[in-house]
């Protein structure tokens, strides 16, 4: 089996600007944070971010990297509203696809099984219609009914977290909620998946029923060892949500001295500089 | 000690609960949770109860806490679970409303034009869906003019008026059922607008209408229950023994 590992500064040779990006997780919960974070500190832009949204959206939106979000919501779940998809949406900055989490997911279905739609009864005689302009009906040829005809959302990119994998891209959750990582891959040309652990493939199934393997190498393109590569987000079993920090990124949003102290302290530098920055935070705040 | 106007909302919300047999009882908010979990111990035992993760639970679970504090474990119900079951319709909402029209038409998307919000909320979330799948209550836990408004400015969830005028039978499942509020309990009545159902003790018709930014039926004469013995001790005691009501409903 071919060694899919990479190191997390090989990410971007996987991504273009103007590209579309899938993330896996949900709401604050199992984002592969590492991952924005490594996207943060390049030069693309002009991406479009297709997720149930939690903080990546945020802080894409503030590094100015979005040119359009594609959404059921965006929440920090703990806090409702991320402040920097919210100034970014108030201000105009970012187009959006903003859909109904059903027919979100009937559209990772559909891009899925390369479907140009799924039939949903979600989203009929409401505003999504009239903010997705693009959407279309369709009659059931069997009987009277009409459903929202949910187009498949297909990402260039799919970017998803887990707790483990092997080299070749077998990728298990050990948590109680696989999320929608496995359509995020299926519904990709490419998949870069970031673990917390990269261990031999006999020990997937040593320690963890068969049925937590969720992600298959047919569909990962690219394994990166991110050890709390989560982080602040939660990654069950491994951590919980880190909500100190996660208030403390939510008041970055207050201002652009704030977004800026934020950035310089924490997003300055490499990955292992963050970490340290966030273990500096935790000291600080046990004090 | 009397009771509060937290705990008639609670038993409020309890009582939407009351003959839906076996669903899934998805609440959100405080008062919500509560009452599910007050139906759950009192009037419904089969009613099936989740624990905002992924786990449903054969013992009510304490109010605000996943399974992971303690319980019985009787089934998995991950995300994309809930909308098999949304699609499915064994389920019943309870929703919050940033803003909700005379036919029910509910927003929680944003305030404004969608396209530059004056103020983005959450999206739309499952409100479509839901509302287009099974039935459908609203919370509102202070009832004023900004809540219930002329027009929303975008509907999540699908309210009366336009649920009738769909043509195809796609809508059959659309059901909208109370607005419960700090001040009344509202339903629809058969025109498709919302109008008091029992006001909550203490509560005027003027003062329900003052709080309303449309016109609202205020005739009736019928008061919100009182919880009984068992039901305050309950949520007391059981469910709410710090008392996360009143943050939410204060009197």
């Amino acid at each position: 089996m071919a060694d899919k590992t990479m190191p997390l500064e090989e990410l971007t040779t996987h991504l273009e600007s103007g590209m579309t990006i899938g993330v896996g997780g949900w709401g604050s919960r199992r984002k592969p944070m590492a991952l924005i974070r490594e996207i943060l500190r390049s030069d693309l832009r002009d991406l479009t971010v297709v997720s149930y949204g939690g903080p990546e959206v945020g802080l894409l939106c503030a590094a100015g990297k979005v040119r359009k979000a594609v959404y059921g919501f965006v929440s920090l779940d703990s806090i409702a509203l991320d402040p920097h998809f919210r100034a970014a949406r108030e201000n105009g900055r970012i187009e959006v696809e903003e859909y109904d989490e059903g027919m979100f997911l009937a559209g990772l279905r559909a891009g899925a099984a390369r479907l140009s739609f799924t039939p949903t009864r979600a989203g009929l005689e409401s505003s999504v219609l009239e903010m997705n302009p693009h959407l279309r009906l369709v009659e059931s040829p069997y009987d009277d009914e009409v459903y929202v005809a949910m187009p498949g959302l297909r990402m260039d990119v799919s970017l998803i977290h887990l707790n483990r994998a092997d080299a070749a891209g077998n990728g298990q959750y050990l948590g109680p909620d696989p999320y929608f990582d496995d359509l995020l891959a299926q519904a990709a040309d490419k998949t870069i998946l970031s673990v917390e652990k990269v261990v031999p493939t006999a020990e997937l199934t040593a320690t963890a029923p068969v049925q937590s393997l969720l992600v298959s190498r047919l569909f990962v393109d690219g394994v990166i060892e991110t050890p709390h590569g989560a982080h602040f987000t939660s990654c069950a079993p491994d951590y919980g949500r880190d909500e100190a920090f996660q208030r403390a990124y939510a008041a970055s949003g207050k201002d652009a001295d704030a977004w800026q102290a934020f950035q310089q302290r924490f997003l300055s530098g490499s990955e292992t500089d963050y970490q340290a920055a966030v273990a500096a935070f935790a000291e600080e705040a046990t004090r | 000690m009397s009771v509060t106007r937290a705990e008639i909302c609670a038993v409020a919300c309890s009582d939407a609960w009351r003959d839906t047999g076996e669903k899934l009882a998805h609440g959100v908010g405080t008062i919500p949770a509560i009452g599910v979990r007050l139906a759950r111990l009192t009037h419904n035992p089969d009613l099936v109860v989740g624990d905002g993760e992924a786990f449903l639970m054969s013992d009510v679970p304490p109010l605000g806490g996943s399974a992971a504090a303690g319980g019985q474990v009787e089934g998995w119900l991950p995300y994309r679970r809930v909308f098999d079951v949304v699609n499915s319709g064994r389920r019943q909402s309870m929703m919050g409303g940033s803003q909700i029209d005379q036919w029910g038409n509910q927003n929680i998307s944003a305030i404004g034009d969608w396209r530059q919000p004056k103020r983005q909320l959450i999206g739309v979330r499952g409100a479509p869906g839901n509302t287009v799948n099974h039935r459908v209550d609203y919370w509102v836990s202070r009832h004023d003019s900004r809540v219930f408004v002329e027009a929303v400015d975008i509907v999540s969830g699908v309210g009366n008026d336009r649920a009738r005028a769909h043509t195809s039978t796609a809508l059959r499942f659309h059901e909208l059922g109370l607005v419960i509020t700090n001040l009344a309990v509202l339903d629809y009545g058969d025109d498709g607008r919302l109008k008091v159902r029992s006001f909550h003790p203490g509560v005027t018709p003027e003062q329900v209408q003052a709080a309303t930014g449309f016109d609202i039926d205020v005739s009736t004469t019928e008061v919100t229950r009182e919880p009984t013995a068992e039901e305050l001790e309950l949520i007391r005691m059981v469910i709410d023994p710090h008392s996360l009501r009143d943050r939410e409903v204060q009197d």
